[in-house]
């Protein structure tokens, strides 16, 4: 009786270990085709910006006679010497500095809402919450306005930008204070009974304990001024010069003649922007996903 | 132990009401279109036809639902009422409905807010009666108690803010003017060409009154003369505590002190300084000027600025926006076409989304799947490359001789002459799968993410057990993952939701709003089958016509609609949430 019940028991775990493993190898099999799906566009991008053709005509996969495909070096070197290397110290300048501001902005609210309790915190954290829900969309038009009232706009928009984009960053404290919520208060308290204002508090014991917040902070307000494409399109109006490569890039696309004839630079302008982001980024994945996953858990 | 419920169904009757509401709207947008479509039997628009039936039937079942559970809720609370009376023992109700919880709250804020400003103004006239002549000096001379007092430093700040108020408010285009204008935003219109000037012997363009300025000067002053206000207030009270101080014979604190106070005790003071200032000159300004907006003409004809003057027109454009016809126009209709395409959106986006990220996460931390790391670095990669490359590259692939059309003419699935036009043809349907399948490939890495880290911190011991009892596989899935995974993520779906609601980019990059719907051609902003109520309020303000310019004031309209709508829907949410903690819990 106990030799049948240990070998039915061997039985079934043998069955579920085979059920395991067809099911581990579909799974396999799903995520080989999810890598596939979401390479693909990467993958492209780069087989074309290396072509010589300056078109966006295709059927070059399987070789097709009618359509030319040369490999070449060309549209990098037309974009150095294109508006291009303008556009990316434009966007450079913008991402440093928005993430030095941006990033001390956010840490003092986000500290400060987490550490104190004054009168009016549930009011404003409750006011930001109502301003959230406005579409920001919305107060483009008049910042733009603004913007150009004080010589902002057009030519000097790369001021301009960073001036919007720094002033407006204390609303995105939601994640870092989730952050400094975890922090024990019991730390502050100590230090506090030894004697230590609340700023050596802040500086000496908190700051050092949020290293990781404060590079999540940093890498996604680098990562933000790259992709703005809406508001930079709007402050920069038409003057080439004071694009960044969103807005550059995107004018090189923007009629289906230019897509004719910059679409491969456009391919290549992808590249050269998406590279130093992307190693940035793979550098400093670990913070990036301890944040976010820190900052939906908390919401 | 017998409690009086007050009345809970109340505002599930009242949604429900109000859903029945909208379901008319709905119909009423509706039935032009079934009588056109019987008309005439192939007319464009009508393929959209059905979802639209399909909808408004699902709004008037949850009407007709959310009605009934709120009468029975009703209903029953009564019953129970009576009986707890009859009983003659019942405690003060505390049940109630989270929704009318949440509105009574906010009604409770504006009550306190008019009682302590009642106080206030009471505070100061007794101030003024009891207080020494160095207080009641402070009334007219900012400050001045506080220097007799000793507190130099605090006093000159305060003489300093009044000086300049007042030097402010009388200049010549100053806070005076910009103040009496407000009302009527300009008399003389701004002339371009100008006017001739006989000493100069020239013509010279005549500024005028600005509109624009004048709006958002006047909203500044009424900012700057509310924070004068509040500070001789607070400028007053000091001198009230300071009498009392020095009566109770204790020093008053010197300048020094009130230094250092702001490194400790009131540290917070000097770390929300620079943030609260760029908030508020540079969101809940530009906010409350374009709500005022939506109560002007304000377009690019009449800019205020350059060409003309614009003016207060009431609620006009708000009627504009909800009327049938405003010459040959149907706003309502396009409005309403343009939300329920972006609640469906926003449902699609967020749901599709996060049950997928949730899945792709679990496949990749099952045990036994090889190369886990690889499978990660891979969906993140997509984080990492700025969305405006891979959106409008994606864009591009599936044109109308992009990749995706060339790869299916070379495999000879499709002839070169039928290739598909799968984001700008004249297929709605497809425009609008399309996007919400691209927006998969956007979402689900951040999902997988998210995902990962919370189904990391699920109890083992919770599977362990479900194991020994023997739950299969999607039965671990339901009862223990889901519901963990979405009281966790409760208030992210929200989030991500009203955030779908406004994802600008996704839609503007991918098809700019297209295939244009011809239904909706005479509205302004050249209005799309995927346009989203964002991206028609950007076009709004980007495109216009001869005539009208570009309609600011209707973007302003539509603005305060998808506040009003978002805000609903958050207050809603919010308060059936279950995991709306108390945030005290966490420290």
């Amino acid at each position: 009786m106990n030799t049948n019940e240990t070998t039915a028991s061997m039985k079934r775990h043998m069955g579920m270990k085979a059920a395991s493993r067809i099911s581990n190898t579909i799974i396999h099999i799903i995520l080989v085709l999810i890598s596939i799906v979401w390479l693909i566009p990467f993958i492209c991008i780069v087989i074309q910006s290396f072509r010589v053709e300056p078109t966006s005509m295709s059927r070059y996969l399987l070789n097709h006679p009618s359509i030319q495909f040369n490999w070449g070096f060309d549209n990098y070197v037309n974009l150095w010497k294109s508006d291009f290397p303008r556009w990316y110290l434009n966007t450079f300048i913008i991402a440093i500095v928005v993430a030095v501001v941006q990033t001390i902005i956010v840490l003092c609210m986000s500290y400060t809402l987490s550490r104190f309790r004054f009168k009016m915190r549930k009011p404003m954290m409750q006011f930001m919450l109502i301003l959230g829900m406005f579409p920001g969309m919305l107060a483009m038009i008049i910042l733009y306005q603004v913007l150009k009232d004080i010589g902002l706009a057009g030519t000097n928009a790369i001021p301009g930008l960073i001036l919007v984009y720094c002033a407006s960053s204390g609303m995105g404290y939601y994640v870092s204070k989730g952050f400094f919520d975890t922090i024990p208060k019991s730390l502050d308290e100590a230090a506090r009974v030894d004697g230590a204002t609340r700023a050596q508090v802040l500086f000496k014991i908190i700051l050092p304990l949020a290293k990781p917040i404060v590079i999540y902070t940093v890498l996604t307000a680098f990562m933000g001024p790259w992709g703005d494409f809406v508001f930079a399109k709007y402050v920069s109006g038409v003057t080439p010069s004071a694009y960044n490569v969103a807005v550059g890039l995107q004018s090189w696309l923007a009629t289906d003649t230019m897509t004719n004839n910059y679409y491969t630079m456009f391919c290549a302008g992808g590249v050269v922007v998406a590279i130093p982001v992307v190693i940035l980024f793979m550098c400093l994945q670990r913070y990036y996903v301890e944040g976010v996953t820190g900052g939906a858990v908390k919401g | 132990m017998y409690k009086k419920k007050i009345v809970p169904g109340v505002v599930k009757t009242v949604l429900g009401a109000i859903l029945m509401g909208v379901s008319w709207l709905v119909a009423a947008v509706l039935v032009p279109k079934i009588k056109k479509s019987i008309l005439t039997p192939y007319t464009y628009g009508e393929e959209g036809f059905w979802i639209w039936a399909i909808i408004t039937a699902i709004i008037v079942i949850g009407a007709i639902v959310l009605l009934y559970i709120g009468i029975r809720e009703m209903v029953s609370t009564a019953q129970y009422n009576k009986k707890v009376v009859q009983s003659g023992s019942y405690v003060k109700a505390k049940e109630r409905s989270s929704v009318a919880i949440a509105l009574s709250n906010a009604g409770k804020g504006i009550a306190k807010f008019f009682v302590g400003i009642g106080k206030g103004i009471a505070d100061l006239v007794t101030t003024f009666i009891h207080g020494d002549w160095k207080t009641k000096i402070s009334y007219f001379v900012m400050g001045f108690g506080n220097i007799t007092r000793g507190q130099v430093l605090r006093g000159l700040l305060f003489l300093l803010l009044e000086i300049v108020f007042i030097v402010y408010m009388v200049i010549p285009r100053g806070g005076g003017y910009w103040l009496s204008m407000l009302p009527s935003l300009g008399k003389v219109a701004p002339n371009p060409h100008g006017a001739y000037n006989e000493v100069l012997d020239q013509w010279v363009a005549t500024p005028g009154d600005q509109s624009f300025r004048i709006l958002l000067y006047g909203v500044l002053t009424i900012f700057f003369i509310i924070a004068v206000v509040y500070t001789w207030y607070v400028n007053i009270k000091q001198n009230k505590i300071a009498e009392s101080i020095i009566r109770s014979g204790k020093k008053l604190k010197s300048g020094k002190d009130d230094l250092r106070s702001l490194v400790d005790d009131q540290f917070y003071k000097t770390l929300l300084a620079l943030p609260t200032v760029g908030i508020l000159l540079f969101t809940v300004m530009p906010i409350i000027f374009m709500i005022l907006v939506a109560f002007t003409n304000y377009s690019s004809i009449n800019d205020g600025i350059n060409n003309g003057l614009f003016h207060w027109v009431g609620f006009e454009n708000f009627k504009t926006m909800f009327s049938w016809d405003v010459g040959g126009v149907n706003y309502s209709a396009t409005f309403g076409e343009i939300l329920l395409w972006t609640l469906i959106w926003a449902v699609f986006a967020t749901f599709t989304n996060y049950f997928l990220g949730i899945l792709v996460a679990m496949m990749i931390n099952k045990k036994g799947i090889h190369l886990k790391k690889v499978w990660r670095t891979i969906l993140i990669m997509t984080i990492a490359i700025p969305q405006f490359i891979s959106l409008l590259y994606i864009s591009k692939m599936f044109s109308l001789n992009g990749l995706v059309n060339g790869f299916l003419i070379d495999l000879g699935i499709i002839q070169p002459a039928d290739a598909i036009n799968f984001l700008g043809g004249n297929n709605p349907v497809l425009a609008r799968v399309m996007v919400i399948l691209i927006n998969i490939w956007i979402g689900i890495p951040y999902l997988m993410l998210i995902a990962t880290g919370i189904l990391m911190n699920i109890p083992a011991d919770l599977y362990e057990s479900a194991k020994i009892d023997g739950a299969s596989g999607w039965k671990q899935f339901s009862k223990i993952t889901l519901p963990y995974m979405l009281f966790i993520t409760g208030p992210y779906l929200l989030t991500s939701f009203t955030g779908n609601m406004n994802n600008f980019n996704v839609i503007y990059l991918l098809t700019g709003g297209g295939p244009t719907n011809p239904a909706a051609s005479g509205a302004a902003g050249n209005v799309g089958y995927t346009d989203l109520l964002i991206t028609w309020l950007f076009k709004i303000t980007q495109t216009g016509t001869a005539q009208d310019g570009s309609q600011y004031y209707l973007a302003s309209v539509i603005g305060i609609l998808v506040f009003i709508v978002v805000g609903v829907i958050s207050l809603v949410v919010y308060s059936v949430l279950p995991s709306v903690k108390n945030e005290e819990d966490f420290q």
